[in-house]
C-alpha cells in the first residue's frame, strides 16, 4: 500500500463463520465454597463472612470466597513466621528448591483446569488463559526453583540473606501468573508467604492452594487469604511482615508506600502504565499493526504495560491506522469459553463502568471514537475494542491508565518529537518502538524511560525477564535474576 | 567516617542556629588566627553551587559557622526551597547530557575530581582542621576521599557489566538487561563527615550517570561548598551535581517530595525524620534509600539509583 | 490491467519490509482457531473445490493422466453434494488429454510451462511453451520465475519475462510461480509478489512442489498481504495458490482461516484461492466421511489415482 488511504475495502462478513468452540468444562470442579488456607489447612474465616465470585461473561455465582479479617491475617503471619523459624529458613536450599519444582510439574499436569478456571473467573479467552497465563506461571515455578541453591551466583561479593516473611497482594489481571511471580521467588529466596489474590478473582489461587497442598509443602509456607482492601491492607501493616510485594494500581501502591514508611519493611511495587507503542515509517507495517492489536487489546487491555498509546509516524499514520481498523474487523468478542474468542469480557462491573466513563470523556474532549460494532452479549461486561484518533497529549485518554481495549492514537513528524511524547507521562512501566533499522531501534529504545522495551514485538513475557517500571510505574523488578533481591537481604 | 566534628560553643540544633544567625559578631572572619598585622586576610564567601554556578541563596537567609575556637567562620547560605527547586532543574536539565555520557567519559571526570582534590589538598586539611579534626585526622579524610573518588572512577564502565544480563528467554527474541540512572537524585548528606561522608553519598551516584542535588552537612559544610569549587575544574558538566547549604529539617521535606526528583539518598538516623521522609517520597513513588550508617564505597551504591531495562527483539530473518 | 501497469519492476527497497517472528507469531494465532461441527464441513467443501490436483512426474503418462481427471470428476461417490476439484494441473504434453478426460465437466485444466520446475530457458523457448499449452487446451499457465535473474538483482528482466508470459497466455489465466523456497528470506518473498503483480499475475503461487519447502503458511500470509495492499491500491484481485506439503485437512482449513481474515469474502472462492496439492482430496474426504458418519475413517476406502 503505496502509502496512503486504501481506496479499497474489503469484506470480513464471510459466509463461513466459525461454529461455537466451547473449551470442555466437565473436567473442571469447583467447590460452592471456599475457606481460608492457612497452616497448610482450609479454615473458616473467624468473622464468618463470605463473599461471592461471578463469572464476568454471565454474571452467575461461581463460589463463595471468604473474606479474612485481620485476625485471620494475624493466624496467617504467625503461621507463616512459624514455617520460617522452623523449617523453611533451615531447610537446605536444593530441598527448598525441590518442593518449588513440584508445584511447577502440577501446576503443568493441571494446565487445562487451571486454564478453564482462569477465564470464568477473570472473563478472560480460554486461549490465552491456555497458551500464555497457564504455562508461564508453571514455568515461573520451574526457572526460581533452580534458584534456591544457587543464590550466592547472584550477587558478587554479598552473602544473600532471607527476609522472612512476604506479604504478597496481586491483581485481577493475571491471577494465578501473578501468584506465580510472587511466591515463586519468594520461596526461592527462602521465605514464607502471605499472599491475597484480588477480590474478583480468587479461584486459580485457592486451586493453587490445593496444588501446594498436593506438593507436600511444609505448613504454613504458602498462606492464601482471599478478601478486599481491607484485608490487604491489614497485610501491609501487619508487624511481624517483613516484606510487601504488591502489583496493582498507582493510587493503591502510592497508599502503601506511604503506609510502609517508618518500617523496616521492604517493597517492591508493580504499578500502573500508559506505555506508548511507537511505530516509524520504516516499520514492518503489517507486522507492526499486529503488534498493536496485541499490545492493547490482549486480555481485554487489562495489562499494566498495555501499550495504551499509539503514536504513529504521519507519512504512514493514514495507512496504519486504516489497517488497524480492518484487523479489528476480524476480532472476535464474546464468550471466555471458546476457543476463538480474541476478546473476552471485562473483568468486573466496576472495571467495565470505569472503561465506558472514559469512552464517553474520550468524545467529550473532542476525540473521534472508532468501534467496529459487534454485537455484545445480552449478560455480562463488555467492552468493544476502542481506538481514539484526533487526540492530543492533553487529553485524558492519552494520560490516565484506562485498563481496557482502549487506545489512543497520535502522531508525530521527527524521531524526537516522539520520544519526547512517550516520555511525557509520570508512568515508564513499557514501550514499543517499531523500525526497521537496527540503529534507531537502539537509539529510542535507550531514550524510552520505561522499564520494559518491546522493540519490534509488544507484551512478551519470560521467567527469565526482569519486568518492572521507572517512575510512576512502581520499585524493583519481578523476573529474572533481577527479581531474586526483591526477597534477599544484600547487607 | 565516626569522627563527628563538634562547633564549639554552638548547638547543632538548626532552631538555635537560626538565633546565632541574628546575633552574629563580626570577628575576625575566615581565619582563627588571621596572619601578623601587616596584611588583612582576604576570607571566602561560601555560597551555592547550582547549574554550575556560585549563586547566593535566593533567599537572602544566612547562617553562621563558628570555629573550634566560638570564631565566626563563615556566613552560610541557608539555602530555601526556591534554590532547591532551581537546582532540580538543573539537575533534570543536565541529566540527558551526563546519563548519555559514555562511561569512559564518566569514569575520567571523576577521576579528574580526584586529581583536582588531590591539588588542593591543604586546602581541606585546613577546612577540616578548623572545624575541629586535627591534622592526620583531616589528611586521613582528604586522602580517603580522593581515594574514593577514584575507586568510583574505576567502576563507571564495569558495574554495567557486572550487573547487566542476558535473559535465554523461550521465544525467539533476544532479551538483555542494562541499567539506566534512575534520574535526579536529592541527597541528604551524612552530618558527620564534612567531606569524605559529602563525597562517598556523590560519587556513586553521578558515576552511575544520575544527576544530584546534595545538601552538604549543616554542622559542618565548608568542604562540601569547597568541593564544589573543585567539580567546576574538573569538567563536570553544569547540573550534574549541584550542592546546597542550609538547615536540614528545613528543605529534607522538599527533598523527599519534589515531583520531580526520582530518588532521595538520606543518610542519618532520625527515625522521625525518615518516616517523614518515606512518607513524602510516595507522591511520585520515588526511590528511597536510607543510609543509617557510612557504608564502605562499594557499587551496589551505584546500583542503588539504576534501573533496570530490559529489551526484547524478535530473532529471524 | 497488466498492460494499465507502469512497467518498470519494484525494486526491493519499494517492498514493505516483514518480520520474520511477527508473521510466524500471526500464524499461530491462525492455527489456534478451533474449526468444529458445520463451519468445519463447509470449510472441507470449499477445500475441495479450491484444489488443482496435481500430477508432475516425468513418469506421467496419458494413462496416469485420464485416471487423475476420473479422480477429478469422481472424488467420492459415497459421499453427495460434494463439489468438484478446481482444476487438474500437468505438463504441457498432457494437456490434451486431460481436457478430452474432463469433457463438459467445468474443471479447468491448468499446465505447467516455462521450462519448470528450473525455469532454466531463454524467455523465446518458456513463451513458445505457453503458446503451445494454451493451444492444446490449457485454461490457466503455471508459470515459474526466474529465480536466479531475482536473485542477481535483475529484477526488470524478470518482470519483463512475466509481462511477456502474460501476454503469451492470452485469454488463459496466469499463476506466477515464486517458488519462495529458492527466495531465502520473506522480504524477498515479498518483493517477488509486488513484482509478479505489477507485471500482470492473475494468481502468484508459492512452489513447484520440487523444492523444499514449499508452501509454507508464513510465505503464504506474507503473499496474502501483498495481494490485499495491492487490492488496496489498485482495486484488482489478484489470487493466491499454496502449493506443495499441503496434504492434510486440517492443515488446509487452517490456510482458509489465514485467507478469512486477511483478505475476506471475496476470495473465499476457487476463482480467488487455490492448493496445489495431489494427496489433500484423500484426507479431506476423509474428514468428511467421518464428520457424516462419526466414525474415523481408513485410506483403504478412498480411491488413490
Amino acid at each position: 500500500m503505496n502509502k496512503r488511504i486504501a481506496p479499497h475495502k474489503l469484506n470480513f462478513d464471510t459466509g463461513w463463520a466459525y461454529s461455537p468452540a466451547p473449551e470442555s468444562i466437565d473436567h473442571v470442579h469447583i467447590k460452592d465454597q471456599y475457606k481460608l488456607f492457612i497452616g497448610g489447612k482450609f479454615v473458616a474465616p473467624k468473622a464468618g463472612k463470605y463473599f461471592n465470585t461471578i463469572n464476568p461473561a454471565n454474571e452467575k455465582v461461581l463460589a463463595r470466597v471468604a473474606q479474612a479479617g485481620a485476625t485471620d491475617v494475624d493466624r496467617a503471619v504467625n503461621a507463616a513466621r512459624g514455617a520460617y523459624d522452623n523449617i523453611w529458613s533451615k531447610m537446605k536450599p536444593a530441598e527448598r528448591g525441590k518442593y518449588i519444582y513440584r508445584i511447577a510439574r502440577i501446576i503443568q499436569e493441571r494446565a487445562r483446569e487451571f486454564a478453564v478456571i482462569e477465564s470464568v473467573d477473570g472473563g478472560k479467552p480460554i486461549r490465552e488463559a491456555r497458551d500464555v497465563d497457564i504455562p508461564l506461571a508453571a514455568a515461573h515455578f520451574f526457572y526460581y526453583a533452580g534458584w534456591a541453591d544457587k543464590l550466592n551466583y547472584a550477587f558478587p561479593c554479598r552473602t544473600p540473606q532471607s527476609l522472612g516473611v512476604a506479604g504478597q497482594i496481586i491483581p485481577w489481571n493475571f491471577p494465578l501468573l501473578m501468584a506465580a511471580w510472587k511466591i515463586a521467588p519468594a520461596l526461592a529466596c527462602g521465605n514464607t508467604v502471605v499472599l491475597k489474590p484480588a477480590e474478583t478473582t480468587p479461584l486459580t489461587a485457592l486451586k493453587l492452594a490445593e496444588v501446594i497442598e498436593a506438593a507436600d509443602l511444609p505448613p504454613g509456607v504458602v498462606n492464601i487469604l482471599t478478601g478486599d482492601g481491607s484485608t490487604g491492607a491489614a497485610i501491609v501493616n501487619h508487624d511481624d511482615v517483613n516484606k510487601i510485594a504488591f502489583t496493582g494500581s498507582t493510587n493503591v501502591g502510592r497508599i502503601i508506600q506511604h503506609a510502609l514508611a517508618g518500617t523496616d519493611k521492604k517493597y517492591t511495587l508493580e504499578l500502573g502504565g500508559k506505555a506508548a507503542n511507537i511505530i516509524f515509517a520504516d516499520a514492518a507495517i503489517d507486522q507492526a499493526v499486529e503488534g498493536v492489536v496485541n499490545a492493547i487489546f490482549f486480555n481485554q487491555g487489562h495489562v499494566c504495560c498495555a501499550g495504551s498509546r499509539l503514536l504513529v509516524q504521519e507519512s504512514v499514520a493514514d495507512e496504519v491506522v486504516f489497517k488497524l481498523k480492518e484487523r479489528m474487523q476480524t476480532l472476535i468478542v464474546g464468550d471466555p469459553l471458546d476457543k476463538n474468542t480474541d476478546i473476552g469480557a471485562i473483568n468486573s462491573a466496576a472495571q467495565l463502568e470505569r472503561i465506558n466513563a472514559y469512552l464517553d470523556l474520550g468524545q467529550e474532549e473532542g476525540a473521534e471514537m472508532f468501534q467496529c460494532g459487534g454485537k455484545n452479549p445480552d449478560k455480562g461486561y463488555w467492552c468493544q475494542p476502542t481506538l481514539f484518533t484526533n487526540v492530543a497529549q492533553s487529553h485524558r485518554v492519552v494520560r490516565e491508565e484506562i485498563f481496557g481495549p482502549v487506545l489512543a492514537i497520535q502522531t508525530f513528524r521527527t524521531l524526537d518529537e516522539a520520544v519526547a511524547k512517550a516520555n511525557n507521562t509520570q508512568y515508564g512501566l513499557s514501550g514499543g518502538i517499531w523500525t526497521d533499522k537496527g540503529a534507531k531501534i537502539f537509539n529510542v529504545g535507550a531514550k524510552i524511560r520505561a522499564g520494559v522495551i518491546w522493540a519490534n514485538t509488544f507484551n512478551k513475557f519470560d521467567p527469565t525477564s526482569p519486568f518492572g517500571g521507572y517512575k510512576e510505574s512502581g520499585v524493583g523488578r519481578e523476573g529474572g535474576m533481577h527479581g531474586l533481591s526483591a526477597y534477599l537481604d544484600l547487607h | 567516617m565516626d569522627k563527628t566534628v563538634k562547633a564549639e560553643g554552638r548547638s547543632i540544633d538548626s532552631a538555635s542556629a537560626r538565633v546565632k544567625s541574628s546575633a552574629a559578631k563580626p570577628a575576625s572572619r575566615g581565619r582563627a588566627k588571621p596572619p601578623a598585622a601587616t596584611r588583612l586576610g582576604v576570607a571566602k564567601t561560601y555560597k551555592l553551587y547550582i547549574n554550575g554556578k556560585f549563586p547566593r541563596t535566593e533567599s537572602g537567609r544566612y547562617f553562621t559557622l563558628a570555629d573550634t575556637k566560638g570564631n565566626i567562620a563563615a556566613n552560610m547560605c541557608r539555602a530555601s526551597r526556591k534554590d532547591f527547586r532551581e537546582a532540580v532543574l538543573a539537575a533534570r536539565s543536565a541529566f540527558n547530557g551526563w546519563a548519555g555520557a559514555s562511561a569512559y567519559l564518566r569514569g575520567q571526570i571523576l577521576y579528574r575530581i580526584a586529581e583536582m582534590l588531590e591539588a588542593r589538598a591543604e586546602q581541606f586539611v585546613t577546612e577540616l582542621k578548623l572545624m575541629g579534626l586535627d591534622k592526620r585526622a583531616a589528611s586521613r579524610e582528604v586522602t580517603a576521599t580522593i581515594d574514593c573518588l577514584v575507586y568510583y572512577a574505576g567502576w563507571t564502565d564495569k558495574y554495567p557489566q557486572v550487573f547487566s544480563s542476558v535473559n535465554p528467554v523461550a521465544s525467539s527474541h533476544f532479551n538483555f538487561s542494562i541499567l539506566e540512572p534512575v534520574g535526579v537524585v536529592s541527597i541528604l548528606a551524612r552530618q558527620e563527615s564534612a567531606l569524605l561522608g559529602f563525597v562517598e553519598a556523590i560519587a556513586p551516584v553521578i558515576a552511575g550517570g544520575n544527576t544530584a542535588i546534595a545538601l552538604a552537612s549543616e554542622q559542618n559544610p565548608l568542604c562540601a561548598i569547597s568541593f564544589a569549587e573543585v567539580l567546576h575544574s574538573s569538567d563536570v558538566p553544569a547540573g550534574v551535581i549541584n550542592i546546597l547549604s542550609g538547615y536540614r529539617n528545613e528543605l529534607a521535606e522538599q527533598f523527599a517530595s519534589h515531583m520531580d526528583v526520582n530518588a532521595i539518598i538520606a543518610n542519618g538516623d532520625d527515625a522521625s525524620e525518615i518516616k517523614m521522609i518515606q512518607e513524602q517520597a510516595a507522591n511520585n513513588i520515588k526511590r528511597v534509600i536510607i543510609r543509617k550508617k557510612s557504608i564502605a564505597a562499594d557499587p551496589y551504591q551505584i546500583i542503588d539509583v539504576q534501573e533496570t531495562k530490559t529489551t526484547w527483539h524478535p530473532i529471524g530473518g | 490491467m497488466a498492460k494499465m501497469a507502469v512497467m518498470i519492476a519494484p525494486k526491493p527497497d519499494q517492498a514493505p519490509r516483514v518480520d520474520q517472528v511477527g508473521v510466524d507469531e500471526r500464524v499461530a494465532r491462525f492455527r489456534a482457531r478451533s474449526i468444529k461441527k458445520s463451519s468445519k464441513v463447509q470449510a472441507l467443501n470449499l477445500v475441495l473445490s479450491q484444489i488443482d490436483l496435481t500430477t508432475l512426474e516425468g513418469q506421467d503418462t496419458p494413462g496416469k493422466v485420464r485416471q487423475l481427471c476420473q479422480k477429478a470428476m469422481r472424488l467420492h461417490d459415497s459421499l453427495p453434494d460434494i463439489p468438484h476439484v478446481a482444476a487438474v494441473c500437468v505438463y504441457p504434453m498432457m494437456v490434451a488429454e486431460a481436457k478430452k478426460a474432463l469433457g463438459s465437466s467445468g474443471i479447468k485444466v491448468a499446465s505447467v510451462a516455462t521450462s519448470f520446475p528450473s525455469g532454466m530457458a531463454p524467455t523465446k523457448v518458456k513463451l513458445e511453451e505457453i503458446q503451445l499449452a494454451v493451444e492444446l487446451g490449457a485454461d490457466e499457465i503455471d508459470m515459474v520465475i526466474s529465480r536466479g535473474k531475482f536473485l542477481e538483482g535483475k529484477y526488470q528482466e524478470v518482470f519483463d519475462e512475466i509481462v511477456a508470459c502474460k501476454e503469451a497466455c492470452g485469454e488463459a489465466h496466469l499463476k506466477v510461480i515464486l517458488e519462495t523456497g529458492e527466495l531465502g528470506t520473506l522480504d524477498r518473498v515479498r518483493h517477488a509478489s509486488e513484482l509478479a503483480m505489477q507485471a500482470g499475475a492473475d494468481f502468484i503461487k508459492t512452489s513447484t512442489g520440487k523444492i523444499q519447502p514449499a508452501a509454507t503458511m508464513p510465505v503464504t500470509l506474507v503473499m496474502l498481504q501483498a495481494i490485499r495492499d495491492y487490492y488496496y491500491d489498485t482495486g484488482r484481485m489478484v489470487g493466491m495458490k499454496p502449493a506443495g506439503g499441503i496434504s492434510k485437512a486440517k492443515l488446509a482449513i487452517h490456510y482458509l482461516v489465514m485467507l478469512r481474515e486477511t483478505l475476506g469474502e471475496a476470495w473465499m472462492s476457487p476463482d480467488w484461492f487455490r492448493f496445489g496439492a495431489s494427496s489433500l482430496a484423500n484426507d479431506v474426504l476423509m474428514q468428511l466421511q467421518k464428520q457424516r458418519t462419526g466414525v474415523y475413517q481408513s485410506e483403504d476406502y478412498f480411491s488413490k489415482d
